[in-house]
């Protein structure tokens, strides 16, 4: 059983992910977006909303740079293992709880908002509550880590997370025997990659990053050069 | 030089008459579905007053069009690209639905299904977006409807600068118009440029602006931009939409629903060639006054053979060349010198232009007093302020306003006595430096205003970019799954499911 959940799920998780968002920016490009509902309630949203954002953003970036650079190059540079823990312990404290503020802010509108809940499908809640959740159980983890400072604790998913994205059998037993928050903190993540095609998430994909350097403001379409239509199928798309 | 065509659009505000078939024309083809209730990609507002959404062009709160910089070039108000980008995950600036309005319905249902009563039932008003009863309807579309609403609020019309506005409060002097507005279409648009997906584009062939709901990821950055609010977000679908000029039947050579059915005959479509070369500078002259005449310098004469040479070299279609050459648009736009762009000021360089209305004299009973040259009043005893219009259609420069004003006078003086006397005045029409000719012509296009000097349209031309046997077997204007509505009942991806335009109709 824990080998299928942390080593077989991580797999199936990952490739529904990226299957399935190409599947859909492929079939159903007019479902993806952000889905904002700051015109339908100002009120909470911009604090909310950016506590959120921001604290998301920077958590995302301190895992994937946490969890998937080789230990040996903290060592070539000097840094004990303790420090480096240590480090993650209080930036992503401090992310962590700005999301987490955040995160309650929205979904207490999401929740509370007669407006912003009619409009709430199934989707809108639920990766919501996954959200806060994952935040709640990730700052709750500090309080086993504080038990190990000396940063033991963290090589152990560090070889996890690299013997998953490096196919190596038998990653799971790295975290064999953690504490179980840790252990419950990677499910709900692994979940959350699991609904991620499904759910507004995607918009993430799209952060609109090409817009600074997109040459110049104004965008003009030509039809001249557009190339023929496929034979028989779908509508005609113009050339851009 | 390089010519580019636009079809650009001139309301004749002196004829409307605020019957509001154009927005609920509109309405019906465009916005009756669910998210956009409260768009109305066209609207008719009462001025003076706030309009809708509320306080629009007051864009030192709303931080639309464009900003002049230090160093003379141009950026979104609302800010560059950086700022725009950080302030991805809340818009400072976008307003929120109930600044238009929150939409409802009626409980029409109500009125035959409720049991016997003592008192006669009634249909109340339910929001369109919760569902739920709503007590008191606070704003609507058009709540200012002829001067509804009391001065203290109407008079916070950003049109009033410059203006001792307290004597229009007062019985005696006060006065009122109707705007018309629509999207813009223009040169410079500044939700092209605030767009993060690059989802709003402009077309070449017709200057159309239109939103790719393929690619709109609902940054909602362009609601912001639009200076002029006619970018709606649809809280339905979560993408954002707009006016589409009725591209569709521009295409063909059909004027936009709102022009077909105005019953005031106000409108006006054709085509204009420009420069897109000269944008930029244009839009960024230093001073506001100067921007209506910029704009003037962009368009291009269609009678200048040196034009016309690079208009074909530009692959311009002969018909839209010949197009620009019988356009209405410019006739009263270049040549009598008599449309205006609304709010030249935020150097978006608009396509929807209009003719400022005339007004009856003030103050009736001191009428004898006034100076009259042939029965022509002095346009500054007119009861609408010419401040007032000047502030909406050329930045405060009130000389073009009086001499617009001033010609249309002319015209009816003129008439006047050619139809009741008999007798050519030379000299009324030369007083506003216009030929008997020219006003001829302008009574023609503006008192009579057949359909087919209303509206000069050119088919578009589809066949020099498509090869129409490709379109054999296809299925016109789809969403989603090509010609299928989809085999499954459910769909994955958390969207309503399409229903094609036959079944709706079966």
């Amino acid at each position: 059983m824990h080998h299928f959940l942390y080593g077989v799920l991580p797999y199936l998780a990952l490739t529904v992910a990226v299957i399935g968002s190409i599947i859909r920016y492929d079939r159903d490009p007019f479902t993806w977006k952000s889905k904002s509902s700051q015109l339908l309630r100002k009120r909470g949203f911009v604090l909310g909303s950016v506590l959120f954002h921001v604290g998301v953003l920077f958590i995302f970036a301190g895992h994937f740079v946490g969890l998937l650079t080789p230990i040996a190059l903290f060592d070539a540079l000097g840094v004990p293992h303790g420090a480096k823990q240590l480090l993650a312990v209080v930036a992503g404290g401090i992310a962590g709880t700005m999301a987490l503020v955040g995160g309650l802010i929205l979904l207490a509108r999401r929740l509370g908002d007669p407006r912003i809940r009619a409009n709430s499908g199934f989707g809108d809640t639920l990766v919501m509550v996954m959200l806060v959740g994952q935040l709640g159980l990730g700052l709750a983890s500090v309080i086993p880590t504080m038990a190990h400072l000396d940063g033991h604790e963290m090589l152990k998913f560090m070889a996890w997370a690299q013997g998953i994205i490096f196919f190596q059998p038998g990653a799971a037993e790295h975290i064999a025997d953690v504490h179980w928050i840790y252990k419950v903190h990677i499910l709900l993540g692994l979940a959350i990659i699991l609904v991620f095609p499904f759910t507004r998430l995607v918009h993430m994909v799209s952060a609109p990053v090409r817009y600074l350097w997109r040459p110049g403001y104004q965008i003009v379409r030509s039809r001249r050069g557009a190339k023929a239509a496929p034979r028989g199928v779908g509508p005609v798309r113009r050339a851009e | 030089m390089k010519v580019r065509a636009q079809i650009g659009m001139v309301l004749n505000l002196d004829k409307c008459i605020g019957c509001h078939t154009c927005s609920v024309t509109c309405k019906n083809v465009w916005t009756t579905r669910e998210g956009v209730e409260y768009a109305w990609f066209n609207n008719v507002e009462t001025k003076p007053g706030i309009g809708y959404p509320k306080d629009w062009e007051n864009q030192k709160r709303w931080n639309g069009g464009w900003t002049r910089t230090a160093s003379g070039g141009l950026q979104p108000k609302q800010g560059g690209k950086w700022r725009i980008l950080a302030n991805i995950f809340a818009n400072p600036d976008l307003p929120e639905i109930d600044d238009f309005y929150e939409p409802f319905d009626f409980d029409h249902d109500h009125l035959k299904s409720a049991p016997e009563m003592n008192a006669f039932p009634t249909a109340r008003p339910r929001s369109k977006i919760t569902g739920e009863r709503m007590e008191k309807i606070e704003w609507g579309p058009n709540w200012e409807e002829i001067l509804g609403g009391e001065f203290a609020k109407r008079s916070q019309d950003s049109n009033f600068e410059g203006i001792q506005k307290a004597i229009y409060g007062e019985y005696e002097n006060t006065f009122m118009m109707y705007l018309p507005r629509l999207c813009e279409h223009c040169l410079n648009p500044a939700c092209v440029a605030s767009c993060p997906s690059g989802a709003i584009y402009k077309r070449e062939d017709d200057g159309v602006v239109l939103i790719d709901q393929d690619k709109c990821r609902g940054w909602r950055m362009c609601v912001s931009g639009c200076p002029y609010k006619k970018i709606y977000y649809n809280w339905s679908s979560g993408k954002s939409e707009k006016c589409t000029l009725c591209y569709p039947r521009l295409e063909s050579g059909q004027p936009t629903v709102c022009s077909e059915t105005c019953v005031g005959r106000i409108r006006y479509l054709g085509v204009m060639l420009y420069d897109a070369d000269k944008i930029a500078e244009a839009a960024s002259v230093e001073d506001e006054k100067t921007l209506y005449d910029a704009q003037l310098g962009v368009f291009l004469d269609p009678n200048d053979p040196e034009v016309i040479a690079a208009a074909r070299a530009e692959g311009i279609p002969e018909d839209w060349i010949k197009g620009a050459r019988n356009s209405p648009i410019w006739k009263m736009a270049m040549e009598w010198k008599i449309a205006f762009p609304l709010h030249p000021e935020y150097r978006t360089l608009p396509m929807v232009w209009y003719v400022p209305p005339l007004s009856p004299i003030q103050n009736a009973a001191a009428a004898g007093q006034i100076s009259a040259l042939d029965d022509m009043p002095d346009v500054r005893s007119l009861r609408i302020p010419v401040r007032y219009l000047a502030n909406m259609l050329t930045a405060g420069d009130e000389a073009p306003v009086v001499t617009a004003l001033e010609r249309m006078l002319a015209m009816r003086s003129y008439m006047r006595s050619k139809t009741v006397d008999g007798v050519i005045n030379l000299g009324v029409a030369q007083r506003v430096g216009m030929t008997p000719a020219q006003i001829d012509e302008m009574y023609q296009l503006m008192a009579i205003a057949n359909y087919e000097d209303r509206f000069v349209i050119p088919t578009t031309h589809r066949e020099l970019v498509e090869d129409a046997y490709d379109l054999k077997g296809g299925c016109g204007f789809t969403d989603g799954n090509g010609c299928s509505t989809g085999s499954s009942g459910k769909t994955l991806f958390g969207q309503k499911k399409f229903r094609a335009p036959t079944e709706f109709l079966s």
